[in-house]
């Protein structure tokens, strides 16, 4: 069975050590985190964890499981397929001379990016959207010159019921 | 009410029903230890904190209840880790106790300090550092709802010594409810009557028990089932006890050392209802071959034990007692008629294993140490409690004394670790006081926590130790000589102490057997003296435990006798 690439998100208790926890769980168990993704939700004792991994079908299956074991792992769900909204936040920052600036720019503007930082010689670019669109924009960007770039990996919602 | 930390977890304690502590002081706990002096809970000085956690897991397995065990920070808290592993590998209900160093000295390599929470997150069901001393009596109620709830296990509470010197208002907590903690205890009817349909129907089946028959106190409603139902039982080694040794269904356990007839049942079975177990890869061997003709049901509280090892056809999330009671009266009086005339020829097929490939060994000169299982089982009538250290004393102790009561075998299945029968049978004998309590064990793996004989001694624990003493680390020796062409590399125990002096220096008494005509005296005289025994049983150096599935081999590939 081929490894994919699978998202979960998770609520978890907003307590010191619980992301030790998780992440202690995938290494102990041979799992392993693409990216991770955390932050209190809008009741302060919650967190929310976005976690992407590649695993088979049985993997995902068994990681789900042990999380859901996790005493301070509230609720755990999958966030993959049309049933959800998944975003990932990307600042690139790209060197850019004066005579490139104008195309690079048309280039952020069609992916609906925006101008965080800018100098004589860089641009500090920021992108949203889902992975793969903000996959496709680096790559654009990629013969520019990326000199850092920063990715928070998906975070995501289930959609409500229409 | 204002009360001390020290007093706050005192009076949980108490709550909690703790009448015996097993433990070691230190700095850290001083205040504990202070205000434990004033209250009526025993408390067991152990030698080593290793010694403390087994001895509370001994304690869990032979009462029931949750054991318990107090150290200090630092080396002692790192030292119970061995033993908080064990628990957790066999799912032992232990609460533990330690000391840390002051809140504001956390994170500063102060004296003894040791981040023992993070040490122990993955071999604990959960675990707590206790900041605040409002925190403190709610955190213990946790730790002992979590430790015997659902999948019981191990859980350490961590307690700064200014948490447990300070003084706080005590609020008696209420009933414990987590909402991220919800262990399924019922399980789903509509799987369970198709596995009553498929107990009706099966030609061929087999019921393979585990140690959450055992934990869940399950192990009156499988006997009841399997013998209405005509189902030939193994167990796992963790099982033992969960079906009687000596009712004529029982095949024997099941595994890389199991019995002929069980090992071959998993081959030809139609049906296997493995009910508490994980499927561990000393059971299965080749997991591809591992009763590749039957339909899997697996019944257990844990989700993630089901489908991690082997592909099951019905996987039943539940309490174990409650789905074998519920099974036992959803298959129909009705449906079993003429089951006996079903069942016979599987059975005859088993009654002939049985008969073909017993459990054999042969005789000679020296001591065989199967004979010495024998008649420890035979002058116990099958009665005593027995703990084991971990390799061949194990497994010649789990395949000839015949366990038929539960909670009678306590050894560290999981894990595997040495030095684990000695202090479990101090905690076995606290908790069953009328009953001959024995140790198996070999004479490597008695040398690993040997100090706790002093424990014994002092507490006036009558705990019998039967040492078959080979002069080798022998089940490593035995795959030596199987499988690394008798290269017996660091295998020798050359240099053991004399342990009958050994025994007697410590205030206990020491024995010898050399012969086999010694055997039965020397036990007859041990299990009479109502003191700590420790038997020197010299045995055949070079005996081998069989059958044997090599590593990584189908169950029904036996190398026998």
């Amino acid at each position: 069975m081929n490894a994919e690439k699978h998202v979960m998100t998770m609520l978890v208790d907003n307590e010191p050590g619980v992301v030790s926890r998780i992440a202690g769980l995938f290494s102990g168990k041979g799992f392993n985190i693409e990216s991770i993704c955390g932050s209190p939700t809008n009741d302060p004792r919650v967190s929310r964890i976005t976690i992407a991994t590649q695993a088979n079908p049985p993997v995902v299956e068994q990681i789900e499981k042990q999380l859901r074991k996790l005493v301070n792992v509230i609720k755990l769900r999958s966030l993959n397929g049309p049933s959800c909204v998944r975003r990932e936040l990307a600042l690139a920052c790209i060197t850019v001379k004066p005579e490139q600036r104008a195309e690079v720019l048309r280039i952020v503007d069609l992916a609906q990016g925006k101008i965080a930082d800018a100098g004589l010689s860089h641009l500090i670019i920021e992108l949203s959207g889902e992975q793969e669109e903000v996959q496709t924009v680096l790559n654009l960007l990629k013969p520019y010159g990326i000199k850092k770039l920063a990715r928070t990996g998906p975070i995501g919602l289930i959609r409500e019921p229409k | 009410m204002e009360m001390t930390g020290a007093q706050i977890l005192m009076t949980m304690l108490k709550q909690e029903g703790v009448d015996t502590l097993f433990g070691f002081p230190g700095g850290a706990v001083i205040d504990i230890y202070d205000e434990l002096a004033r209250t009526d809970i025993r408390h067991i000085l152990v030698r080593h904190e290793q010694g403390a956690v087994h001895a509370a897991d001994g304690y869990a397995r032979a009462s029931g209840k949750v054991g318990v065990c107090l150290v200090t920070s630092g080396p002692g808290a790192t030292n119970t880790v061995t033993g908080i592993a064990s628990a957790h590998a066999d799912s032992i209900p232990v609460v533990i106790l330690t000391g840390q160093v002051p809140t504001h000295l956390i994170g500063n390599d102060a004296f003894q300090e040791v981040d023992i929470v993070g040490i122990t997150r993955p071999c604990t069901k959960h675990n707590y550092l206790v900041k605040s001393i409002a925190d403190l009596a709610r955190t213990v109620k946790e730790a002992f709802f979590l430790a015997r709830s659902g999948r019981p296990g191990p859980v350490l509470v961590d307690i700064p010594k200014n948490v447990a010197s300070g003084r706080g208002l005590y609020e008696p907590p209420g009933e414990v409810s987590l909402r991220s903690y919800n262990p399924t205890y019922q399980p789903h009817r509509k799987q369970l009557s198709e596995v009553a349909r498929l107990i009706e129907e099966a030609r061929q089946p087999v019921i393979f028990a585990g140690g959450g028959v055992l934990r869940s106190g399950g192990a009156a409603a499988l006997t009841r089932l399997a013998r209405r139902t005509l189902i030939p039982v193994t167990t796992s080694l963790m099982g033992l006890g969960a079906f009687p040794g000596s009712d004529p269904l029982f095949l024997g356990m099941i595994g890389m050392h199991g019995t002929y007839a069980a090992n071959m049942s998993t081959g030809d079975c139609d049906l296997m209802l493995a009910v508490g177990v994980r499927f561990d890869d000393r059971v299965t061997g080749k997991t591809d071959l591992f009763a590749s003709q039957a339909k899997i049901v697996h019944i257990d509280i844990d989700p993630t034990s089901i489908r991690k090892n082997v592909q099951v056809g019905i996987p039943v999330v539940g309490d174990c007692r409650i789905s074998l009671e519920l099974l036992d009266e959803m298959v129909a009086d009705a449906r079993l008629a003429g089951l006996a005339d079903r069942r016979a020829p599987w059975l005859a097929r088993i009654a002939d294993w049985k008969r073909s490939q017993p459990l054999a060994y042969q005789n000679g000169n020296a001591i065989k140490p199967q004979y010495v299982i024998e008649q420890v089982h035979a002058l116990t009538r099958g009665e005593a409690v027995i703990t084991t250290e971990v390799g061949q004393n194990q497994m010649w102790a789990a395949q000839y004394y015949r366990f038929d009561h539960p909670d009678h075998f306590i050894t560290s299945g999981g894990l595997g670790t040495m030095g684990f029968g000695l202090p479990a049978a101090i905690g076995a004998q606290i908790a069953c006081p009328g009953k001959t309590v024995i140790d198996i064990a070999g004479d490597g793996s008695i040398q690993m926590n040997i100090q706790e004989l002093a424990t014994a001694v002092q507490y006036e624990l009558p705990v019998k130790i039967v040492i078959l003493n080979n002069g080798y680390l022998g089940m490593v020796r035995q795959w030596q000589e199987l499988f690394f062409g008798k290269r017996y590399s660091a295998t020798r125990m050359d240099h053991a102490p004399d342990f009958v002096k050994l025994a007697e220096a410590y205030g206990a008494v020491g024995l010898r057997a050399s012969r086999p005509a010694d055997v039965v005296p020397v036990l007859r005289e041990g299990l009479a003296v109502r003191r700590p025994v420790m038997m020197d049983f010299v045995v055949e150096a070079e005996e081998g435990v069989y059958p044997m599935v090599p590593s990584g081999s189908p169950l029904t590939e036996m190398l026998l006798v």
